[in-house]
């Protein structure tokens, strides 16, 4: 135990003795969160519109007057001709075009349904599809006011994150982000670096155990990881009033096999590499950036081609991205989310057991 | 000496792959004995030094430090010996006591005998005044003491040295060899791995490795009066590096050197002398003198590693040290 406790000592001294390490490893997660929480939102407001009125009737600027009436519109031309439209689109200064055909008005007077043409930008799909669900939403409600009667009327209400915003559901995955990149990233360049420099063989000599050896590099780095996280949850809870449902001892009891995880993670990394640099390139390349695209921490996993849905399941973050919006958003606990945390488990001790052989057969 | 011995390596081998790193090697080290293991580069001794401390299992054979099978002892083994591996091995990012108090600990040490062995330790490298000074920042020079007195913390009965002082100049080895004359009139057993001729002058018993095998193990003056009187020659002549040209190639001549003015020369046998000395005056040298002389270690090294390592005789040109530096 005071041998372990040496080790520990040891680690901090030497993290301490890094200047720029500190204030990098205090800073880094707030600003990861900073940009998560303000740059990467995928809501999008102020679709720029572009019109074609070649009705010119009361009834077609009423339609205008309910596009340009929301904040998710932004009028940015109209047009006399459709031929313009398409340059318009291509040199990207409309997202949209709406073309309301010569003889809508007469048809609306008639009470029978007018025909619009919408068309959307999409290059950029994420705007170019929300920019037309808006523009269906805007049409439906057009309809509503004219009193022309529609079989389903869609009330929707939205659960949990009620204004979609996607701050609420990134935020919570940042603190994923921040446990993966350092627990990982920190214990594969400790282990090999100390192979690197040449220290690990005069520890191997000692009295201590492979375990303790790998102990006194895991609790360090959990012990930063935990640092972190008291930074980060902070800015979270109380800048990006991200809302937290369920309860902390909830997240702290299902963090710990995430985090056993990604330890051994970091652990398997460094039996991979021969220098820092290799463990760095491995562990950003291979384990963290497909763990990031696989987790629907950011693309959703239905959207994914069957193979790649199949594949998200060997991914641990997919779990714990679960779990974290599981208990911010929906203040669900234990008895939801102890199959992901159950896997997570399993994960865990697959992982540890291959890296642990791993790490013990490069002694020998 | 006691009569049980510190170290017995037994037929140890080593292989990776098909590559034997180390072949069959046996030997017995005494207790207080300062053992020298001579070789250049890649003829076994840093493989061998890790398997008598169990980081490397021998792949067959037997060997034993202090009565303990190193494949099935090794963890009891850590705490009764010290090695220093051949790379540097202390945290140049933690001060001079701060390593100290870390390797003290790994070994178990805590409270005042961790404290009077740091002492010990900061006086045996003349480093007390320097104990808040980072690693990193210390001369290169005190390097090696350190991690000599840093495996010593312990108080091991056997240390393993691997080149411990590469790279280190004269006036440091000297003195980090006193440190190990003081160890071994103490009782430790001294196990230390060099390629520095003059190093192995210092060594009471001196083992010779060459490409894996035990070449030849006997004490310094030993190795040097294998040779027969008459078979090792200091010649004077008029223009020595071109007559080391000429005798490079005559017949029976194993080694020759030049040793500053006057050139040195190995025959495969006494009687050999008259033929060389003709073969010069042929190629046009008038004032030639050959004096028998005593081989010099290197000499001897050469000369054995010629006769019985013929499996890589083509790589060593007459006359050219094997070993990478060869000290003064």
């Amino acid at each position: 135990m005071s041998a372990l406790l040496a080790l520990v000592k040891k680690e901090l001294l030497q993290l301490k003795r890094d200047p720029k390490l500190v204030p990098l490893l205090v800073l880094a997660p707030v600003f990861q969160l900073v940009i998560l929480g303000y740059a990467a939102t995928t809501d999008i407001t102020q679709v720029e519109l572009a019109v074609c009125d070649l009705d010119r009737t009361p009834a077609s600027r009423r339609l205008l007057d309910t596009f340009t009436a929301s904040r998710s519109f932004r009028l940015v031309r109209s047009l006399d001709s459709l031929d313009e439209a398409e340059a318009l689109l291509a040199r990207g200064r409309a997202r949209l075009v709406l073309t309301i055909p010569a003889g809508f008005g007469a048809r609306v007077a008639q009470g029978s349904a007018g025909t619009v043409q919408v068309l959307a930008d999409g290059a950029d799909a994420a705007s170019g599809g929300i920019g037309l669900a808006y523009a269906v939403a805007a049409l439906q409600h057009f309809s509503a006011g004219q009193g022309t009667r529609t079989a389903v009327e869609l009330r929707p209400r939205v659960l949990y994150n009620p204004e979609l915003l996607s701050r609420h559901y990134m935020v919570p995955g940042v603190l994923a982000l921040i446990l993966m990149v350092m627990t990982m990233m920190l214990t594969a360049m400790a282990l090999v670096k100390e192979r690197e420099v040449g220290t690990m063989e005069q520890l191997l000599v000692t009295p201590f155990a492979p375990a303790q050896i790998l102990a006194g590099k895991l609790i360090p780095t959990t012990l930063v990881a935990g640092v972190q996280i008291l930074t980060a949850l902070p800015v979270a809870l109380l800048w990006f009033r991200v809302p937290m449902h369920g309860s902390f001892l909830a997240l702290a009891v299902l963090t710990v096999p995430f985090l056993l995880c990604t330890l051994g993670l970091g652990l398997l990394v460094s039996t991979l590499s021969r220098t820092q640099q290799q463990a760095m390139m491995l562990s950003a390349l291979v384990f963290m950036l497909p763990q990031i695209y696989l987790s629907g921490f950011i693309f959703p996993i239905q959207n994914m081609p069957a193979v790649f849905q199949a594949v998200t399941y060997l991914v641990p973050l997919r779990y714990y991205v679960t779990i974290l919006r599981g208990v911010f958003l929906k203040g669900v606990g234990l008895s939801v989310l102890w199959r992901q945390g159950a896997t997570l488990l399993l994960m865990a001790v697959a992982i540890l057991t291959v890296a642990l052989l791993r790490f013990r057969r490069r002694l020998g | 000496m006691s009569a049980t011995p510190a170290v017995v390596a037994s037929e140890l081998t080593r292989r990776f792959g098909s590559f034997v790193a180390v072949d069959r090697v046996s030997f017995q080290v005494a207790a207080g004995e300062i053992f020298g293991f001579l070789g250049s580069n890649g003829a076994g001794k840093t493989t061998t030094i890790r398997m008598l401390c169990g980081l490397l299992a021998p792949s067959r054979g037997f060997a034993s430090v202090l009565g303990l099978d190193v494949a099935r002892d090794a963890r009891a083994l850590r705490h009764r010996i010290g090695y220093m591996s051949q790379r540097f091995s202390l945290y140049s990012d933690l001060t001079v006591a701060e390593n100290l108090a870390f390797w003290g600990a790994a070994y178990g040490l805590s409270g005042a005998r961790l404290e009077q062995r740091i002492a010990w330790a900061l006086a045996a490298a003349e480093l007390e005044d320097r104990h808040r000074t980072l690693v990193g920042a210390l001369p290169a020079g005190f390097h090696q003491r350190l991690a000599l007195v840093a495996a010593l913390l312990h108080e091991p009965s056997v240390v393993f040295l691997d080149e411990p002082t590469s790279g280190v100049d004269p006036d440091m080895r000297r003195r980090f060899w006193d440190l190990i004359d003081t160890l071994a009139a103490a009782g430790t057993t001294v196990f230390v791995t060099t390629h520095y001729l003059d190093e192995a002058e210092r060594c009471h018993r001196v083992a010779l490795m060459h490409a894996g095998r035990l070449l030849a193990l006997d004490t310094v003056a030993a190795l040097k009066g294998k040779f027969a009187a008459g078979t090792v020659l200091e010649i004077h002549c008029e223009q020595p590096a071109r007559a080391l040209g000429v005798l490079e190639r005559v017949e029976g001549v194993m080694d020759a050197a030049l040793f500053g003015e006057t050139l040195h020369l190995v025959l495969d046998h006494p009687g050999r002398g008259e033929q060389v000395l003709a073969h010069l005056q042929g190629a046009g040298f008038t004032s030639v003198r050959a004096t028998p002389t005593a081989a010099t270690l290197e000499e001897a090294v050469i000369h054995t590693i010629k006769s019985l390592g013929p499996r890589e005789a083509g790589a060593l040109a007459p006359g050219a040290a094997p070993w990478g530096e060869v000290g003064p």
